[in-house]
């Protein structure tokens, strides 16, 4: 395997000048409402994407429908507001024929997670080179606030006058079972571990789903305000470094250790005793059934215990140079293709005027 | 008006002469030939190997596979019977052929599901092994046929098939099963015996399809051989016959057996070629278009990329971001495939990319007749989309022509930077002719110039137009300078930035519409011998086979009728209307409820007469002869 981490970043085209977030800026009016996180979210991308040094071309920004799939929009780069659902298919079919591109979809909880739930799955476990950036705020906006598939249950909004009654997708759970090769949870307001997880993304070769928790300040204002809190997200927030034990809470007095006879994780108070059993972070394990555990983590409701940083980060083959390196082979084995004698076939005959 | 069933001619024997052998030859002038058994029997393969025959001897020829859906049905029950028909001959013919001259059947439920269609007089050979008490009973048959008179009207030719078969075998490491299992190569053997039918290439093919078990290539070969050396010895079979090679029917040339799907296929690899741009599908599993998958999956080495998706939607998403990058895109799919990637299609209008989108239809509506073939799936090409989306459509006419059809359909895609339907339908996709081989030479030039540099002031406008063709610029990702963004949103006409303004609204779905519209196609020509014909009969797709050999049946009694085919029905030939207008009476034979016939009547409003048939079969050559006669006498 040839492809080690930055492996298929280096099939895109550098950047001949030093380049700033200014570059990244198209000339169109950005039309979010006021004091929307998305603002947040397009300035650390516009900003982490001159560290990357790629050429501007060769960078693909393809989007659903919802707010959200509105971003491209406001890249100067290449991009494509799509239909709803459907940006991880047609970015697929853009990443697989073009491996010098960089290909980033923008989407929503809406838009992947309800209409278009199967092209992420299948995305995923495919493991196109893809870096997709889920904007979760747990609502429906631009169809102005009715539910969405992250919502809580019995929420109450303008298709659900008496409470929802759908249980929540929990979208790092599904993105671990759909066999993700790098799963990442970050906070629309905060811009550096956002852009610590762009580019852990950026350099992943496959598919990158990145969940990012991101506030509707219209239909679902400070629905991750328990994150966001100071004092609050000190019982909250988990943040999760490869390598380090996972400890939060004030002073990082807390810690997580596993149960020893269910296997699940569970939040306890650090002592002497128990500091020698926390859990270590390792991003990097071949199974995924401690990250799916932190996942697990969280109370839907309340949102204490919520990880965020990098759950899993692993490598494995790569859809797109996997049909690259079938086309090679094809043509090592067959030679490059003679159309005149595919055309006659093995069975012809003559007819003479 | 709905066609009514009649019974067909029957073919014409020539000058009988006795060889100096010890059996009579006969020369005929054509043949129908239906081999009919269950599912499992092998009818689809044994039918091709005798049609490859057929095709090396030269002569012209027809074939009509026709298979239940499922799988494997229950064995020796008629939903399990699978056919096909091969209809060949001297001179060149155009379809099938209507009834069976010669029917083999290797069951009871074969025999009863096939014998309605047989004209008196008709050869059965039947595996009278198969004839049990119990397989009778699955046929729903109360006594043997075979013993009673109810065949009187045919000759039947009663042979053990199966104990013949595993007799020749004895000596092969096989099991009996297995052994049973090359009765359809007896079968065969039989009938390229009778028809002197050329056996090389047979004895070739199966060297090669079970190189991996030689013991299994030569029994079948041992059988083939058997069933040949039957036909020769056996005193049940006293003449052989001849049809000889359609020399005149053909232009000089080299000449191959093609399928609709596989010429298809080689049409789509030509036109990628012929651009000089990667071709890369996106496709689901579905009947009857899985086999063009299936085949550019075979060829990567011509640098296709085949991408089976997790769904319609994917399918045709992935080929239109492929198109964005730069690919000759393509999506395979049949009617309810279309349904799903009807919402693509609108976006693939709205951002204006090439998309080649091949719908092989089949009987509708829903799952309809998954194997059966129908021509219903028009109006959802043309109109099967929300907002003004106006789709070029492009159909051939011929199991051959699918090759020019998808060189076309790319030709119109990349030019004119659209979304494009190519129908086809499961006749043409599984039914096969002799088809000339093309140089690669004689293919049109498809390039088309990326964008390389700004074209407003120093910017690049996405949706600046070509004066001529209306086309924007195809700018790929990768062009320093020309990074733009489109969507699915009304765009601005020139910069293509989001606008909801009604004026320029307005504008954008009239321009689309005038793209399409102003397409090159050419005129629709008519062929009218006499001149003086006052009826025209008119057609599209599949159907001219069976209309072009009505028309000839019609003629050759004297009637005078006028005949022309569409191969683009979006935009139509700009000379369509004059043509209708030209004659009394318009008449439109369709494998769908009038749906052509609407569209002429809505554009011309001409009185149009549609001639339909939705019994998921083409049109027989007698019996639209008929409607084709009384439409005339009117």
């Amino acid at each position: 395997m040839t492809d080690t981490a930055g492996g298929l970043l280096q099939l895109v085209p550098k950047a001949e000048a030093k380049q700033s977030m200014k570059d990244f800026k198209s000339d169109q009016e950005v039309r979010w409402c006021p004091g929307c996180g998305d603002y947040a979210i397009l300035a650390a991308v516009q900003g982490f994407m001159p560290e990357l040094g790629l050429a501007r071309e060769n960078i693909v920004f393809v989007s659903g429908i919802g707010c959200s799939s509105r971003f491209p929009y406001y890249m100067n780069t290449y991009g494509m507001h799509s239909i709803h659902g459907r940006a991880p298919a047609i970015a697929t079919g853009l990443a697989t024929s073009r491996r010098d591109l960089s290909v980033w979809v923008v989407t929503g909880d809406g838009d992947a997670l309800s209409i278009g739930g199967n092209h992420l799955i299948h995305a995923l476990r495919r493991n196109v080179n893809l870096k997709i950036l889920l904007f979760n705020n747990r609502i429906y906006g631009l169809t102005k606030g009715q539910y969405s598939p992250t919502s809580e249950t019995g929420k109450i909004t303008k298709s659900t006058p008496m409470g929802s009654l759908d249980a929540p997708f929990n979208p790092v759970s599904l993105a671990l079972g759909a066999e993700a090769s790098f799963v990442a949870r970050t906070i629309d307001s905060d811009r550096k571990h956002l852009t610590d997880v762009l580019r852990a993304a950026a350099q992943h070769p496959g598919t990158a789903l990145i969940e990012i928790y991101q506030n509707c300040n219209i239909f679902n204002d400070g629905a991750f305000d328990a994150l966001k809190d100071r004092q609050r997200a000190e019982e909250a927030l988990i943040r999760l470094e490869h390598g380090q034990p996972v400890r939060f809470g004030p002073d990082g007095t807390r810690g997580i250790v596993r149960d020893r006879r269910t296997g699940d994780l569970e939040a306890v108070t650090v002592t002497p005793e128990n500091e020698p059993d926390l859990l270590i972070h390792d991003a990097h394990a071949a199974s995924p059934t401690t990250a799916f555990a932190l996942s697990r983590l969280a109370d839907p409701d309340t949102l204490h215990h919520t990880p965020i940083g990098v759950f899993r980060s692993i490598e494995r083959p790569v859809y797109d140079v996997q049909m690259s390196d079938q086309l090679d082979t094809a043509i090592e084995q067959k030679g490059k293709g003679d159309l005149a004698a595919l055309l006659a076939g093995g069975d012809t005959w003559t007819v003479v005027g | 008006m709905t066609i009514a069933a009649e019974p067909a001619a029957p073919p014409r024997e020539q000058n009988a002469e006795a060889t100096g052998d010890r059996k009579a030859t006969r020369a005929l002038d054509r043949v129908v030939i239906r081999f009919a058994g269950d599912s499992g029997d092998g009818m689809q393969l044994t039918g091709d190997r005798f049609t490859s025959e057929t095709a090396s001897f030269g002569n012209d020829l027809s074939t009509l596979p026709n298979f239940p859906a499922e799988i494997r049905a229950p064995a020796g029950t008629l939903p399990g019977v699978s056919s096909f028909q091969v209809h060949f001959a001297d001179h060149d013919i155009l379809t099938p052929g209507d009834a069976p001259d010669v029917l083999v059947a290797m069951n009871p439920a074969a025999l009863k599901a096939n014998t309605g269609d047989l004209p008196r007089g008709a050869e059965i050979i039947v595996d009278t092994d198969e004839f049990t008490p119990r397989n009778l009973a699955k046929a729903g048959y109360d006594g043997s046929p075979l013993d009673d008179d109810s065949l009187a009207a045919f000759t039947v030719h009663p042979v053990p098939l199966t104990t013949l078969t595993v007799g020749a075998l004895t000596g092969f490491p096989l099991t009996r099963k297995e052994a049973e299992r090359a009765k359809n190569m007896f079968a065969l053997g039989l009938l390229s015996w009778m028809y002197h039918r050329p056996t090389d290439g047979t004895e070739r093919f199966l060297r090669t399809k079970f190189a991996r078990r030689p013991e299994i290539a030569e029994a079948n070969i041992a059988a083939f051989r058997a069933g040949w050396n039957f036909g020769e010895t056996t005193e049940d079979f006293a003449v052989s016959y001849e049809v000889a090679p359609a020399h005149r029917a053909f232009t000089p040339g080299t000449y191959r057996n093609i399928s609709g799907n596989l010429a298809l296929s080689y049409g789509l690899i030509g036109a990628s070629r012929q651009a000089d741009l990667p071709l890369f599908l996106g496709s689901y599993p579905i009947t009857p278009a899985s086999d063009i998958l299936h085949e550019l999956s075979k060829h990567k080495n011509f640098g296709v990329r085949t991408f089976q998706a997790e769904d319609e939607i994917a399918a045709i998403g992935a080929a239109l971001g492929a198109s964005f990058g730069g690919s000759l895109a393509v999506t395979t799919t049949s009617g309810p495939g279309v349904a799903l990637k009807s919402e693509t299609i609108g976006l693939a209008v709205s951002l204006e990319l090439p998309l080649v989108i091949v719908d092989i239809q089949r009987g509708g509506p829903s799952t309809g007749l998954p194997t059966k073939t129908e021509q219903a799936d028009l109006l959802q090409a043309m109109y099967g989309r929300n907002g003004e989306a106006p789709v070029p459509v492009v159909a051939p006419a011929t199991p051959g022509e699918c090759f020019t059809a998808a060189l076309d359909a790319a030709r119109i895609a990349l030019t004119y930077r659209t979304p494009v339907f190519l129908l086809s339908d499961g006749y043409l996709a599984n039914g096969s002719e002799p088809w000339r081989v093309p140089e690669p030479g004689e293919l049109p030039d498809l390039r088309v110039p990326f964008a390389t540099a700004p074209n407003h002031d120093g910017e690049f406008w996405p949706y600046l137009r070509d004066p001529v063709t209306l086309a924007r610029p195809w700018a790929v990702p990768g062009t320093p300078g020309l990074e733009h963004r489109i969507g699915g949103i009304e765009k601005q006409d020139g910069t293509g930035n989001i606008s909801y303004d009604p004026a320029n609204h307005d504008f954008m779905v009239r321009t689309r519409q005038a793209k399409i519209d102003g397409i090159a196609v050419p005129d629709v020509t008519v062929d009218d011998p006499g001149g003086a014909a006052d009826t025209l009969v008119l057609g599209w797709g599949s159907t001219y086979g069976p209309i072009t050999a009505a028309v000839r049946r019609v003629r050759a009694e004297g009637g005078r009728i006028a005949q022309a085919h569409l191969r683009h029905l979006n935009p139509f030939p700009a000379n369509l209307g004059g043509v209708l207008s030209a004659y009394r009476t318009v008449l439109v034979p369709e494998m769908n409820l009038g749906q052509l016939t609407q569209l002429l009547r809505a554009r011309w409003l001409v009185d149009a007469r549609a001639l339909t048939q939705v019994n998921g079969m083409p049109f027989k050559a007698e019996q639209l002869a008929t409607a084709l006669k009384e439409a005339i006498d009117d």
